[in-house]
């Protein structure tokens, strides 16, 4: 068991010898190129994964960023706004109320003034009335027939009026 | 309860049925089951299911005063066996591997070997320079973890536990250690590294030990692939002698249940020779460059 056999140790260096080389011609290198291509390929992959990822989350600050300087701008618009509207409103209203105040004094001047023209024209008619009939009852006295017709002439004058 | 184990016709013979016919000599019903052990042995003969086959000899080569046998043995033909598997299996994967960049099945199962002896067993001991010995180391581990794995075939034989397989598969790593060496370090420093830095007057002393300690690592190499496979087998064969021993087919089961945990163990065993053959040739290897881990002295 244990006395060597110089033909079979031949044997073995030469095929071993010989599957070295071919082996490592045709078969090894190929199969190690191919594993470094991959290897390379997965780096790269992961590499520009990383560089998306990263990209990605910068855009995603940026979007948060503007939106919230959107959120902002909008708040102040709003506000802005509302005092705006505000003023505007309570503007409109002491306008809308003074020009009312204003009417309100036109008109009764108005009204005063025409009730006194009225008076006025009351009074002088009136007036003219008692003279006339003054006229008239002084032009027929001491007649009663003619009294008499004098008043109806006269009443029927005034209604007439 | 012992019943005779019935004859078996000559015609149909292998190692172990061989050995069942051929009673010792003149002992009655007592076996010479050391015949099971023929079937470690190299021979001039192949076995298959259907007979044997008398591989053809060719006559010694004279060189000088040595005598070399060239001629095929069985263990020459499993060797071949072995190599035509790798060569076929390799390149079957390398051709997968180009053709699609993501391998599935049996290019995905060599690759997690190459990767594994590639970055474990190169790279770890050898650093970035170890990437060009990667291809040889591959090699050594698939030659041996086929050659380990033949033996578990019925019919088939184990190359690998035969020592003279084993020391020049040692040789070969011998060779490539001390080329690494030289390659990394000069032929002047290693030269200088055999007299250990000791004053020169101890050189005398000093310069074998480092020669002999050279030779101490491969050869541990050999004796430690050799021995593995051995030892399974003669396990095996030694746990199916009993069978021949009790002569009873009642009693049969019991070791070769036995036979099938020690077969399940060979073929991790078988594995794991291969991978610390390769694994320490890588470690050699790569005591020899400056950048592989320590100096040694």
């Amino acid at each position: 068991m244990f006395e060597l056999n110089p033909g079979l140790s031949i044997w073995t260096t030469v095929v071993f010898i010989l599957l070295v080389v071919v082996l490592g011609k045709f078969a090894w290198k190929p199969i190690l190129q191919s594993l470094r291509e991959r290897e390379e390929k997965i780096r790269d992959s992961l590499e520009q994964a990383e560089r998306a990822r990263a990209e990605a989350a910068e855009l995603l600050r940026q979007n948060e960023r503007n939106m919230a300087r959107a959120e902002e701008e909008f708040q102040k618009i709003v506000r802005e706004a509302r005092v705006l509207g505000d003023k505007m409103k309570e503007e409109i209203v002491t306008k809308a109320h003074q020009q009312a105040q204003r009417e309100l004094q036109n008109t009764k001047q108005e009204i005063r003034r025409d009730i006194e023209a009225a008076k006025q024209q009351l009074r002088s008619e009136v007036a003219d009335l008692a003279v006339k009939a003054a006229e008239k009852i002084l032009d027929e006295t001491l007649d009663a027939g003619r009294q008499k017709k004098l008043i109806e002439s006269t009443l029927k004058q005034l209604t007439k009026n | 309860m012992a019943e005779p184990i019935p004859s078996i016709p000559p015609s149909s013979a292998d190692s172990l049925q061989a050995a069942a016919i051929h009673p010792g000599n003149g002992h009655g019903d007592e076996f010479d089951f050391t015949h099971l052990l023929e079937h470690m042995h190299d021979s001039r003969e192949l076995e298959f299911p259907w007979g044997r086959w008398e591989i053809p000899a060719f006559p010694p080569v004279q060189i000088g005063e040595l005598t070399l046998d060239l001629s095929v043995t069985k263990h020459v033909f499993f060797l071949f066996v072995a190599a035509v598997l790798l060569m076929v299996g390799a390149m079957t994967a390398a051709r997968k591997m180009k053709k699609a960049h993501v391998p599935r099945g049996f290019a995905n199962l060599m690759e997690v070997f190459v990767v594994f002896i590639r970055d474990e067993v190169a790279l770890a001991n050898m650093g970035p320079a170890g990437i060009r010995y990667v291809p040889f180391l591959l090699t050594t581990f698939f030659f041996i973890l086929i050659m380990n794995l033949l033996g578990l075939f019925p019919y088939g034989a184990t190359p690998t536990g035969n020592i003279s397989v084993t020391a020049a598969l040692a040789s070969v790593a011998f060779v490539m250690i001390q080329a690494v060496a030289i390659r990394a370090q000069g032929l002047a420093h290693y030269l200088a590294h055999l007299t250990g830095g000791v004053a020169w007057w101890l050189w005398p002393i000093m310069i074998p030990i480092e020669i002999l300690g050279l030779f101490t690592k491969p050869f541990a190499l050999c004796m430690r692939l050799f021995a593995n496979m051995t030892g399974g087998h003669i396990v095996i064969l030694s746990l199916l002698g009993f069978i021949f021993i009790a002569q009873s087919v009642f009693f049969a089961p019991v070791p070769v249940l036995f036979v099938l945990g020690i077969n399940m163990l060979e073929i991790f065993v078988a594995f794991l020779q291969a991978y610390i053959f390769t694994m320490l040739t890588a470690v050699f290897m790569g005591l020899g460059m400056p950048q592989g881990g320590q100096e040694v002295h």
